[in-house]
């Protein structure tokens, strides 16, 4: 334990870092231990080379895309509490917390809205709230293996994206595209356990 | 060759053989031959092959009535229903013969039936869901079935030195504890059965099952170490057997995975070689399955595990080697032998339960059993689910555990397993026969019976089924990405690493191994998704009628165009239907279309709702095959509702020509309308195309009217039963905007039009041209004709009006109906129903007459039909829908004589 108060108190902003995200402290501790760890220079925050030297991630084909997510608005270096805020969405749904969090604050980080959004944003490089084809398209290429030709994906990327489509302006809103997830689990399928 | 045969095809056979070739009976060389019989019997040749046909036979009449009545099925489940009727059957047969026969043998259990089932469980495992959940499942495998058995057997014989249970059942401990380990095991076979039915969510679903699978090496191990000690006497047991005991746990769980995994790499593999034969590509995969399962068998490893992880393991790289229709052969193949072999199962079960010779009734033992395994499994259940809810992202809640605990089913494993006891070494043996025909009665039938209920009543999450759709693929994988980079940035290496690094590995290797290379592809599960979906629309698309290789390109019904406007009635009507195949792709249910929904409710108003055509059925078969009623049906109304427009018409037209005249006549009238058409178009389009056009039409015109006539004039079917061309119309206002320029684009050759006029003239005779036509103007019965033909055809229509030929102008009337109308109308008789106040025409009450005395003069002239089949190309071509115009004129052929 006093290892833990004594990282608690080097971290700044605990307590607001906690409401936010939700983390338990333990957890907490754990992730500050690990940012330390990735930050190569200690110098106080993460950037986009501390990510990429994860090994794993080279090979993710959404690595970049998700070291990316890291950096919102074109900036080049994460402190601990954004890092720990993207990862807030990876955070179990425990149903006993969602009633009284929801009406004090609009809504979690974890939340089913959320974690789709966190999903979406992967997907609209643009940031114009739209998947358009060439967007799935990108998406497609890192994602389908070498053995599919481009044609096909193309043809793949206009079907997936007029699946969704309901209001035919030829792109993937979030709205649709919560609705094609709709019947999925996502609470479940977009939660780390050992994120609690 | 025969002879061969004879065990199979049973026992009529065996009867002809006999009688035809008795010089090739088998009978004994040094005898002399006992001279040429007629007629033999020689049942015991076939009597093994020919009961087992006849057992399962049996069990698939069984199966059979009881799904008639779908009441009885949707409350019992199957499983309960064979074992009721294996006991009625038992009881039969031990009435007939005295004696108990035809029961559960555990040899034919573990070698035949047991294999099939477990195959198909394996093969047809959701494979991810299975590994996601494989913590669980593992647990429940093996510390519960553990916890079970030793419980259990512990319960019993404390039971015992209690004294509740009679004395008579000498068993020790040991003896309990053997009990307890074939006792304790939920079989997979009931399970499968029941939960089956049921349909819970698919994580309690696979957690069961796949504990029922998986405890085969937990219960197998249990059960030889417990017999090998209750054989050796408790007293010579060492401190090293048990130690061997929990060994061989592992080898033989352990080995029976290898040797899945083995035989499930080899039959990969063999699949890729396999182009060339793919017949056998079915074969290889039940031989290697079997192999797998018989090897094991061998070695005395866990015969279900092997199965079980060959089917899960090679699935993936044979699905993708083997052609489609052997997937197919595989899939209903498994399917039918498992369901058969668990037909059997339990139908034997229950034939089994009534040899009272073999078991001996404890009350104490069997009530305490029962008590037991239920007790110590829900127990067992909630210990292990609160320790697994600690590390589980989803824990199991309550109601998850009261089904997991009442959803262990015992069944024909165990009732296997206690037959092959040695009565010698287990002196109790009787005793447990009898508690474990109970317990699995119990288990099956009255478990089986409330669990569905039960499900209910808890509301228990059921499983929702939903097919595929592309972005469900694809931002699963993206999101199974997410997870596995989350992790890596956490620094965490849980379960979606490891995961992932499996398919990379996969991908990297194993894939290039065992898969052909133009299979390779297929292996994308997105392109996979991707794949199917297209193919269902393709099925769907040609099912609704389409053509697929209509001129026009082709578009599918997941494909719809953007330009659809909103959701209209159009879309519930063909829910409604149903027949729109394309609608139930649920894909596609939100995105519509309405030109789409549009043409499908056109095809389908028009194939329910259209007179079918005499001509069709004239060409499969003689008329005399025609089921009369509905035909004659079908004529009167035509008949009625053409006279009636025609007298109407008749009323209010002026031109009063006298239409009598045959063939030489109409062909003068034909060529007057073209010049007439080119003139008299109201529009003012250019005179020329749509000249043409609208003569090609108004040949086809005549040639209806003409049968009208002779439908009018009683002539009855046969005349009807001439090429009919039906024009539909979907909207009365197309008339007025005469496209030209569109008829232009639809036909490509206006020349073609020309030589119509000649045609039709030569169509005039009926009853020979006629059906030619129709024929060559398309061989299905609807097809959709693009406004811009109607125009045309109305144009026509007019010119033919101002020519003062009645029948020409009561086809044009035809085209202006709403489709739905003209549902109701006939087209046999191509009855013109001048429905358009623009279109009037007189109808000379001659003309029926006329017709009359056409249809007899029609038949002599052969050369014209020959001609014919030019006209009917050109009549295709206008017909030719084209896809950019939005209104639709519909035209209903009879294409006969093809």
């Amino acid at each position: 334990m006093g290892s833990c108060s004594s990282h608690a108190a080097s971290i700044p902003d605990w307590d607001d870092i906690r409401r936010e995200t939700g983390f338990s402290q333990a957890s907490l501790v754990r992730l500050h231990h690990r940012f330390r760890a990735l930050d190569c220079n200690k110098k106080g925050y993460l950037c986009r080379m501390d990510l990429q030297q994860i090994g794993a991630l080279a090979v993710n084909p959404l690595g970049d895309r998700i070291i990316d997510s890291f950096f919102p608005d074109g900036s080049h270096s994460v402190d601990f509490r954004g890092f720990v805020r993207i990862l807030a969405h990876f955070r179990p749904v425990e149903d006993e917390g969602t009633g009284i969090r929801d009406p004090k604050e609009p809504e979690p980080l974890n939340s089913r809205m959320n974690k789709l959004r966190f999903a979406f944003q992967l997907y609209d490089l643009d940031r114009d709230g739209k998947i358009s084809r060439h967007e799935m398209l990108q998406v497609l290429r890192l994602m389908v293996g070498a053995q599919v030709t481009e044609e096909q994906l193309e043809s793949i990327a206009d079907r997936t994206v007029q699946e969704a489509d309901e209001d035919g302006d030829g792109a993937v809103s979030f709205l649709e595209f919560a609705k094609t997830l709709e019947k999925m689990n996502v609470e479940q399928k977009m939660s780390i356990r050992i994120l609690k | 060759m025969l002879r061969t045969a004879l065990p199979l095809l049973g026992l009529p056979l065996a009867e002809t053989e006999a009688a035809g070739e008795p010089t090739k009976e088998p009978g004994a060389p040094g005898e002399p031959p006992p001279g040429l019989a007629l007629f033999r019997w020689q049942w015991h040749e076939v009597e093994a092959p020919y009961l087992v046909a006849l057992w399962i036979l049996v069990a698939s009449l069984a199966k059979i009535v009881f799904h008639l009545s779908r009441k009885v099925t949707s409350l019992v489940p199957e499983s309960c229903l064979l074992i009721l009727l294996g006991l009625v059957l038992g009881g039969i047969v031990l009435a007939v013969a005295k004696k108990a026969e035809y029961q559960l043998e555990p040899g034919t259990f573990f070698l035949f039936l047991l294999p099939p089932i477990v195959l198909d469980s394996g093969y047809f495992m959701p494979s991810r869901l299975f590994f996601d959940n494989l913590g669980a499942i593992l647990t429940y495998a093996v510390v519960g079935t553990l916890w079970n058995a030793f419980t259990t057997g512990a319960a019993l014989w404390g039971l015992q030195q209690v004294g509740l249970v009679a004395p008579r059942v000498q068993a020790g401990l040991l003896d309990f504890l053997l009990f307890g380990s074939l006792i304790s095991a939920v079989d997979p076979v009931a399970v499968l059965a029941v939960f089956e039915e049921v349909h819970v969510n698919e994580t309690l679903f696979i957690i069961v099952f796949g504990e029922s699978l998986l405890n085969d090496a937990v219960t197998v191990v249990l059960y030889k170490v417990c017999n090998s000690f209750v054989e050796m006497g408790s007293a010579n047991v060492q401190a090293t057997d048990y130690l061997k005991g929990i060994a061989s746990l592992f080898v033989v769980s352990l080995g029976g995975a290898a040797v899945g995994l083995v035989f499930a790499f080899l039959l990969a593999l063999t699949t890729r070689f396999t182009k060339r034969v793919r017949i056998i590509e079915p074969l290889l995969v039940f031989l290697l399955a079997y192999a797998a399962y018989l090897t094991a068998e061998m070695a005395s490893l866990s015969a279900i595990i092997a199965v079980t992880m060959c089917g899960l393991g090679c699935k993936k790289y044979v699905e993708a080697n083997i052609s489609h229709k052997s997937r197919t052969a595989v899939k209903y193949t498994m399917k039918t032998l498992a369901s058969c072999a668990e037909t059997v199962i339990f139908m034997l079960l229950g034939i089994s339960a009534v040899d009272s010779s073999k078991w001996a009734w404890d009350s104490g033992l069997v009530l305490g059993t029962l008590i037991f395994i239920l007790f110590f499994r829900a127990l067992g259940v909630v210990l292990q689910t609160w320790v697994l809810n600690q590390f589980r992202l989803v824990p199991l809640d309550k109601i998850d555990q009261v089904v997991m605990s009442y959803g262990g089913l015992r069944g024909a494993v165990a009732f296997a397993l206690v037959i092959l006891l040695d009565r010698t070494k287990v002196p109790a043996k009787d005793y447990f026969v009898a508690t474990t025909i109970v317990v699995v009665f119990f288990t099956v039938i009255i478990q089986g019976l409330t669990i569905k209920p039960l499900v209910k009543w808890l509301k228990v999450k059921r499983s929702e089924h939903h097919k595929p759709t592309l972005n469900q693929e694809l931002h699963e994988h993206t999101f199974d990405h997410i997870l596995a980079a989350v992790e890596d940035v956490v620094g965490h290496h849980g379960y979606h690493y490891w995961r992932d690094r499996w398919e990379q590995f996969d991908k990297k290797y194993l894939s290039q191994l065992l898969m052909r290379r133009s299979a390779y592809r297929i292996r994308d599960q997105i392109w996979d998704v991707y794949y199917r979906l297209n193919i269902r629309d393709a099925i769907s698309f040609v099912d609704q009628g389409g053509h697929v290789l209509s001129s026009t390109g082709l578009t599918l019904p997941s494909m719809p165009s953007r330009n659809s406007v909103a959701e209209t009635s159009v879309t519930n009507l063909l829910r409604e239907s149903g027949s729109g195949a394309c609608l139930d792709l649920q894909v596609i249910d939100t995105v519509r279309s309405g030109r789409d929904r549009e043409d499908a409710v056109m095809h389908h108003l028009l194939c329910g709702g259209l007179y079918k055509p005499r001509r069709r059925y004239k060409a499969s078969c003689s008329r005399h095959f025609i089921s009369e009623d509905a035909q004659e049906r079908q004529d009167k109304e035509v008949f009625q509702q053409n006279m009636k427009r025609r007298l109407e018409s008749f009323k209010s037209t002026k031109h009063n020509i006298c239409f009598t005249k045959n063939k030489p006549r109409l062909r003068k009238p034909g060529h007057k309308k073209d010049g007439v058409a080119n003139t008299e178009t109201t529009n003012g389009k250019p005179p020329r195309d749509l000249g043409f056009q609208d003569t090609a039409a108004v040949i086809v015109t005549l040639e209806s009217e003409e049968e009208e006539e002779e439908s009018d004039s009683s002539e009855t079917e046969k005349e009807d039963d001439e090429g009919i061309i039906f024009v539909a119309r979907a909207t009365s206002e197309v008339l007025q905007e005469g496209k030209v320029s569109g008829n232009l684009e639809v036909c490509p050759s206006p020349r073609v039009i020309p030589p119509s006029p000649t045609c039709a003239e030569k169509q005039l005779p009926w009853k020979s041209g006629q059906g030619d036509l129709a024929v060559y103007v398309s061989s299905e019965t609807t097809k959709i004709v693009p406004v811009d033909m109607q125009t045309g055809w109305n144009q026509s229509i007019s010119s033919l009006e101002s020519l003062a030929s009645p029948p020409c102008t009561q086809a044009p009337t035809m085209t202006h109906l709403p489709p739905r109308p003209l549902a109701a109308e006939e087209p046999q008789a191509p009855l013109a129903l001048p429905s358009d106040p623009l279109l009037s025409f007189a109808f000379p009450p001659s003309l029926a007459k006329a017709g009359r005395s056409r249809s007899e003069s029609s038949a002599d002239i052969p050369q014209q039909q020959e001609l014919q089949p030019l006209m009917g190309q050109k009549d295709h071509t206008h017909l030719s829908p084209r896809a950019a115009n939005p209104r639709w004129c519909i035209q209903f052929n009879k294409g006969g004589q093809l």
